[in-house]
């Protein structure tokens, strides 16, 4: 908890707006999705979001990241994809890297300095690994890995697909410290999840929300 | 920005080396142009004239080959998203990692060409001219190739839907890089034709990459 808050507190996101979602539709095709979902987040609030397969809690995530335009409805501030984190299930790690590369990798893209790397490491639970290649990594040690850029680059909102995935109970307790604590910064957290999540302050459905037939 | 963009250009750069992309087009280059004199016969003279001709060829052959995954590694594990989600414009992230492309693959096929012109006899006097043709040219192949592979990034073994969307726009480059080194045989020099290149060259820088980034948004939705 120490190291997250530690990193994560030179940023406090005052500035960062309350979003209001109202009345957002998606459609693949013809094939309706999801219809009249509006939601509010607030500054410092996490919002859990649940459904069926297929039920479009994806598709939303990329809908807030401004990856896909939604059919209707409206998100207020407009999102960018580059005032949020979206992980989603493909975590757009290099297995050819090293771990300690890919950390450096991220610093330079998001144009951060990198003198705090193995502290990093440390607190993602993969001290000593620096040197490994991506490619031998397991599934969570992956997913912790992939965790890494929400700790480098500070970002009000974190859009978080199926985030416990993979992880294990350890790694649970990472997520959940690293929510807490960008929470406590006053930041922002909207993750898709068929589990609960101990860090969300409020649920949505998305069962409700099926898409009439267009 | 310039230290984010030279980030992106140096990982690419890394992965392309790393990847064997870079060893794997100078292979393609010469196992390419050793093949030219079992096809032609062993006739010196006929290949010394025929050299700069079929290294233009080849080398636009190469490079095309070398875009094929260029973006669709990035599209399928997710890099993408991350890529469009970075504070600088897309279009100079695409052109950064294009540049990581042609310093890691292109310079070293570049390299390779006076080596690969020995197999086919070339005149050593009608080198500078070729290299010169080849530098103004190369830039438009890649930024060209990019367009193609972008818009076929989406689809699975998309390599030779790129390379069908992409050799029409090759046409002109070849015409007019080919056409200045034949003119620049001997030493000499042909300004007009090598402007014309190193035109379609900077046009290109400017334009390939609006095409790109919106070929590669519309590709993640």
């Amino acid at each position: 908890m120490s190291a997250a808050s530690h990193l994560q507190s030179a940023e406090i996101f005052s500035a960062a707006a309350d979003m209001r979602v109202s009345g957002l539709a998606c459609r693949y095709g013809l094939r309706p999705v999801f219809d009249g979902v509006s939601f509010e987040l607030k500054a410092g609030e996490a919002l859990a979001l649940y459904g069926a397969n297929g039920s479009g809690k994806t598709s939303l995530l990329r809908i807030m990241a401004g990856l896909l335009p939604p059919v209707a409805g409206h998100i207020d501030p407009p999102p960018g994809p580059q005032s949020v984190h979206y992980l989603g299930h493909m975590d757009g790690l290099k297995p050819l890297l090293t771990v300690g590369e890919t950390l450096s990798m991220m610093a330079g893209f998001y144009g951060v300095k990198t003198d705090h790397e193995d502290e990093c490491l440390g607190l993602l639970g993969l001290s000593g690994r620096a040197a490994q290649s991506v490619g031998d990594l397991s599934a969570g040690q992956r997913r912790r890995l992939a965790l890494a850029r929400l700790v480098i680059a500070p970002r009000a909102l974190w859009l978080l697909d199926e985030p416990l995935t993979a992880l294990d109970a350890a790694g649970r307790v990472l997520m959940s410290e690293l929510a807490a604590a960008h929470l406590g910064a006053h930041g922002m957290i909207l993750a898709a999840s068929h589990e609960k999540l101990d860090f969300a302050t409020a649920d949505i459905s998305l069962d409700d929300k099926a898409g009439a037939a267009a | 920005m310039m230290r984010v963009l030279s980030a992106i250009c140096a990982t690419h750069m890394r992965l392309a080396w790393r990847g064997g992309h870079s060893g794997l087009a100078v292979a393609f280059l010469f196992i390419a142009v050793t093949l030219m004199p079992f096809g032609l016969g062993p006739e010196l003279k006929l290949l010394r004239a025929l050299a700069p001709g079929l290294l233009w060829v080849v080398l636009v052959m190469t490079v095309l080959v070398s875009l094929d995954r260029l973006f669709q590694e990035d599209f399928e594990d997710g890099s993408l998203d991350q890529l469009i989600g970075l504070n600088s414009p897309f279009e100079l992230v695409i052109l950064a990692k294009l540049a990581g492309h042609y310093l890691a693959v292109i310079v070293p096929l570049l390299l390779g060409v006076p080596v690969a012109g020995l197999l086919l006899n070339i005149a050593p006097q009608d080198l500078p001219g070729l290299m010169l043709a080849l530098l103004a040219g190369t830039p438009a192949l890649v930024l060209l190739g990019g367009i193609g592979a972008s818009l076929a990034v989406s689809v699975r073994r998309g390599g030779l839907l790129t390379v069908l969307l992409t050799l029409p726009f090759y046409v002109p480059v070849l015409i007019f890089g080919a056409g200045a080194t034949e003119a620049a045989l001997g030493g000499g020099m042909d300004v007009t034709r090598l402007a014309i290149v190193a035109l379609i060259s900077l046009a290109a820088l400017f334009l390939a990459p609006l095409a790109m980034a919106a070929a590669l948004k519309a590709a993640i939705r």
